[in-house]
């Protein structure tokens, strides 16, 4: 029998009739009258300087109500990471990349405003543009900012152990550069925002935002307003998968026509901005180089990694921080040099998105963990299982691992994919794969990491909750509210949820470095155990009893050691009211995560997250030999998740992450060309469908956390780590070529095949 | 240039004052409030904008709005009957088919259309089925799942 009530159960997501119907309220969704549309004007240069910009054909159109650019905006760069702001919503001084934003213009209709940017004239001195990060980097190249000299935005540079002695005392020494592609998040729902203001120079902006609290602080600091002048209001968000992270012009422009019409404004993107000029996945350069003992012990890894960064920084610093630190789990790696650098470039930027910085670094390690067991003749399943970590271990970089189910899911992935039977042993074009990986429960952003929750107590013995938790799809509210439910002892349907209004509920980091669980269930769980106190302190005084003694369980309140003594929740509230005191009955947590600032890691040693999660995926496919498509038949995921608190949900971010995953292995590319996104469409980019999913089982491996609510930790982001390199190996497994770019394509493989053949002749 | 528009809309008849070059999505979204119609691309790539006319499969961003006048329409809105939901909704919801549900409606009356025709289909056939329409959350398992949860409940 399970020892909860309603932790661990399959609840279905609150809000999944409200959207099964079409009655869920997206930003888009929403209407108010005299409602304004804007549209904003682009750069079609990679880079250039703006000259001019003549604003004064388009405040003709009949219909406009306003027309802005870089010049009219207060001149204060934003950024998400406090430490990289180098942008301004509408550009002031020049233009970085394709699609970067020029100008905007609020009408009456969405024609208008499109009339209207089209009757904008701008005058650009086009300047010499450069797209790759390695031709950036060398003297001479073009500045894309000022006060970034050789166009290298955030490096670091992390060594742990002793790296030269490690090599020197490696039996085998293996080399290898690996590459990956730009990818997009293809959030289903198109970014929007809609900005609404009163008199006093208040704005409220609805938007489709992953962090409410980040975008107010982000948009008070665009405006030059107090943060207390804006609230942010977080509608249903349609999917995120980090895209929505970064305030986007359709933010500013909103919130700033709105306080300058007094009219509501509307801005929503096209889905080829979202491919243009939102964010993608980092393309990575790396060059590994790793030592091994005879033994198969990996005992020192050398990183270099570069990242293009597209026009701005985003996440910069945080992401090249995450790729270093995440090569040092799953495995123990005693000795490992980390040189990471991000590259500013004329192209789209780049910025976080599932896995952030990791799934890169993850891609190389373990396509060569695979190519080193090959060589040395070890098993690739054993060579990991003997290098994995495990719990309670002291971690050559100080991270305080409490829990790891890495073994457990190494083992059970393994056996579910069936890897004694078929590892090497199935015909030409059919192979078998693995790969592991780890991720932290929730990240620090300068210190914002902490989180807050609200619970009350009604009279009507029902359950208020207020966080400030975003949910975007990934089911947070309906998690939050399971914890909240099975803390005081009633079942789901007493609690009411209140989320993401920053007007309204107490401060959150909002979803980003798969930490909402973990962060904003605790705050959950700390408040309801605080409001559940009161409550039983006035039992305990009526029953004669001691508060220790009590239990809560069905809505009912007992004496431990005699079930028969106790009451109904209901009565208890009476009793609490009766014996005079306080009314509402409310409980508050403040939760701030044992882990330190990444950035702060880089000059010392300490704990990077509260937690860690840990995976392996399993991938058998099918390569046709004909025509180069690998069609990938099955994917096993296993996951250690700590606790799951809803084992459906976790489910579902499992298969969705080895999908996601399988579409950047395989098929989703943002081709560049000279700057100009040539595939802005998902007729042309390759988001995976229906008919390429496999068939996907997922194990959960319950390790209990310590510091997680009820033992959980994430499930969201590590899942999408390891879906990619799995299929690599796979593939290896299936016609013996190594690929070392992503993604595999049928081209390259016939290509691989076609060379493969004139080597054997 | 406005006209009237004659349309009949989950078994309702409306007459939208309206511009006449609208599509079917902007006419539902703007002019009748439905929202629950979704435009993720409005190119037609992506199906979240599926209707049913005549209880075929539409992609109302493709769709001009004069062009379907007398024709019965149905969208995600009306697919409950008095109260009591389809049974693709409750599988949905109870599956964990959705998760940010943005292209649930979509998907949601594709496979009605679908089943409607083909009443016991193979997962193959599912799949095919609403291989047009997208979804990045969910990787399409539970989807392909609700669904042929339902097909002997039809």
């Amino acid at each position: 029998m399970s020892l909860f009530n309603v932790i661990g159960k399959r609840e279905p997501m609150l809000d999944a009739l409200e959207k099964a119907t079409g009655r869920a309220k997206f930003t888009d969704d929403l209407t108010f009258p005299g409602m304004l549309f804007g549209k904003i004007l682009r750069s079609p240069h990679p880079h250039a300087k703006i000259l001019h910009v003549d604003l004064s054909k388009a405040l003709k159109v009949k219909g406009v109500h306003g027309a802005i650019c870089g010049r009219d905006i207060p001149k204060k760069k934003y950024g998400i990471v406090p430490m990289a702001k180098d942008e301004y919503a509408l550009a002031i001084d020049k233009v970085r990349y394709i699609g970067d934003e020029v100008a905007a213009v609020v009408a009456t209709s969405i024609e208008v405003a499109e009339e209207a940017i089209s009757k904008i004239h701008v005058d650009y001195e086009v300047l010499p543009a450069v797209f790759d990060p390695l031709e950036a980097m060398k003297p001479g190249a073009p500045v894309i900012h000022d006060e970034v000299p050789n166009n290298v935005s955030a490096k670091i540079r992390k060594e742990f152990g002793d790296v030269e002695k490690a090599f020197f005392e490696s039996d085998e020494i293996f080399e290898d550069d690996f590459e990956t592609q730009p990818v997009n998040h293809a959030p289903l729902e198109p970014h929007a925002a809609i900005g609404l203001a009163d008199h006093s120079g208040k704005v409220i902006l609805y938007s489709s935002t992953q962090i409410p609290f980040f975008l107010r602080r982000n948009l008070a600091t665009a405006l030059d307003i107090p943060e207390s002048r804006v609230r942010i209001i977080k509608p249903k968000v349609g999917g995120g998968f980090g895209q929505k992270i970064d305030l986007y012009a359709k933010d500013f422009c909103a919130a700033f026509f709105a306080l300058k019409t007094k009219k509501p404004v509307k801005f929503v993107y096209e889905r080829e901005e979202i491919f243009t000029s939102t964010r993608q996945r980092h393309p990575f350069k790396i060059h590994l180089k790793t030592g091994m003992k005879r033994d198969g012990t990996i005992h020192v890894q050398q990183f270099k990694a570069i990242a293009d960064g597209g026009a701005y920084n985003s996440t910069a610093p945080l992401m090249i921080t995450l790729a270093c630190y995440f090569i040092m789990l799953p495995y123990r790696i005693e000795n490992l040099l980390f040189e990471g650098c991000h590259v500013y470039t004329n192209k789209p930027v780049g910025g976080a998105m599932r896995g952030h910085g990791i799934p890169q670094v993850r891609f190389a390690v373990e396509a060569q963990l695979d190519l080193i067991a090959e060589k040395m003749g070890i098993d690739p399943f054993e060579l990991r299982l003997k290098n994995a970590f495990h719990a309670g271990e002291p971690h050559p970089a100080k991270l305080l691992v409490q829990s790891c189910g890495f073994s457990d899911t190494l083992i059970k992935a393994a056996e579910a994919i069936g890897w004694k039977e078929k590892r090497g042993k199935l015909p030409f074009g059919r192979g078998i794969g693995l790969a592991g990986a780890s991720f932290p429960s929730g990240v620090s952003n300068m210190s914002h990491i902490s989180s807050g929750a609200v619970v009350k107590i009604e009279r009507d013995a029902s359950i208020t909750l207020l966080t400030g938790a975003a949910d975007i799809g990934q089911g947070a509210e309906t998690v939050i509210s399971q914890i909240v439910a099975e803390e005081m002892g009633v079942p789901l349907e007493d609690i009411r949820i209140t989320a993401a209004d920053t007007e309204i509920t107490p401060l959150d980091p909002g979803t980003f470095g798969s930490g909402v669980t973990l962060r904003a269930g605790n705050a959950a769980k700390m408040a309801a155990q605080s409001a559940k106190e009161k409550l039983l302190e006035a039992v305990a005084e009526k029953l004669e009893v001691e508060i220790h003694q009590l239990e809560v369980k069905d809505r009912r309140i007992y004496v431990k050691d005699q079930p028969e003594k106790g009451m109904s929740f209901s009565e208890a509230i009476k009793v609490y009211q009766y014996s005079d005191r306080p009314m509402p009955i409310i409980g508050r947590g403040s939760y701030m995560p044992p882990a330190k600032e990444p950035t702060t890691l880089l000059k010392e040693d300490g704990n990077f997250s509260p937690a860690y999660s840990f995976m392996t995926q399993a991938a058998e496919v099918e390569v046709d030999t004909t025509t180069g498509k690998v069609k990938v038949l099955k994917m096993v995921a296993a996951h250690d998740c700590g606790r799951a608190i809803n084992p459906m949900l976790v489910e579902g971010q499992l298969d969705g992450s080895v999908v996601g995953g399988m579409g950047q292995a395989l098929y989703e590319d943002v081709l560049i060309e000279k700057g100009q996104v040539i595939n802005p469409s998902f007729l042309d980019y390759g988001l995976p469908t229906a008919m390429e999913i496999p068939s996907i089982t997922s194990i959960e491996v319950e390790t209990d956390d310590p510091e997680g609510p009820f033992g959980a930790k994430e499930s969201g982001e590590g899942t999408q780590l390891a879906p990619a390199p799995a299929i690599i190996n796979a593939i290896y497994d299936a016609i013996g070529v190594r690929f070392k770019s992503l993604p595999v394509t049928p081209e390259k493989v016939l290509e691989a095949l076609q060379e493969k053949k004139g080597k054997t002749y | 240039m406005k006209h009237i528009l004659k349309l009949n809309v989950n078994g309702e008849d409306h007459e939208v004052l309206t511009d006449i070059h609208k599509t079917l999505l902007e006419v539902l979204r703007e002019d009748l409030g439905l929202t629950g119609t979704k435009k993720g691309c409005d190119l037609g790539t992506c199906g979240a904008c599926t209707v049913l006319i005549e209880g075929k499969p539409y992609l109302s961003c493709l769709t001009l709005a004069v062009a379907v006048q007398e024709k019965r329409i149905l969208t995600i809105e009306g697919l409950a009957k008095d109260g009591d939901l389809h049974p693709l909704q409750k599988a949905f919801a109870e599956k964990g088919a959705i998760q940010c549900g943005f292209c649930t409606p979509g998907m949601i009356l594709i496979a009605k259309a679908f089943l409607d025709e083909h009443p016991s289909p193979s997962e193959g056939e599912v799949k095919k089925a609403v291989a047009g329409n997208l979804c990045r959350c969910t990787g399409y398992a539970k989807i392909v799942e609700a669904i042929l949860s339902v097909t002997e409940k039809i």
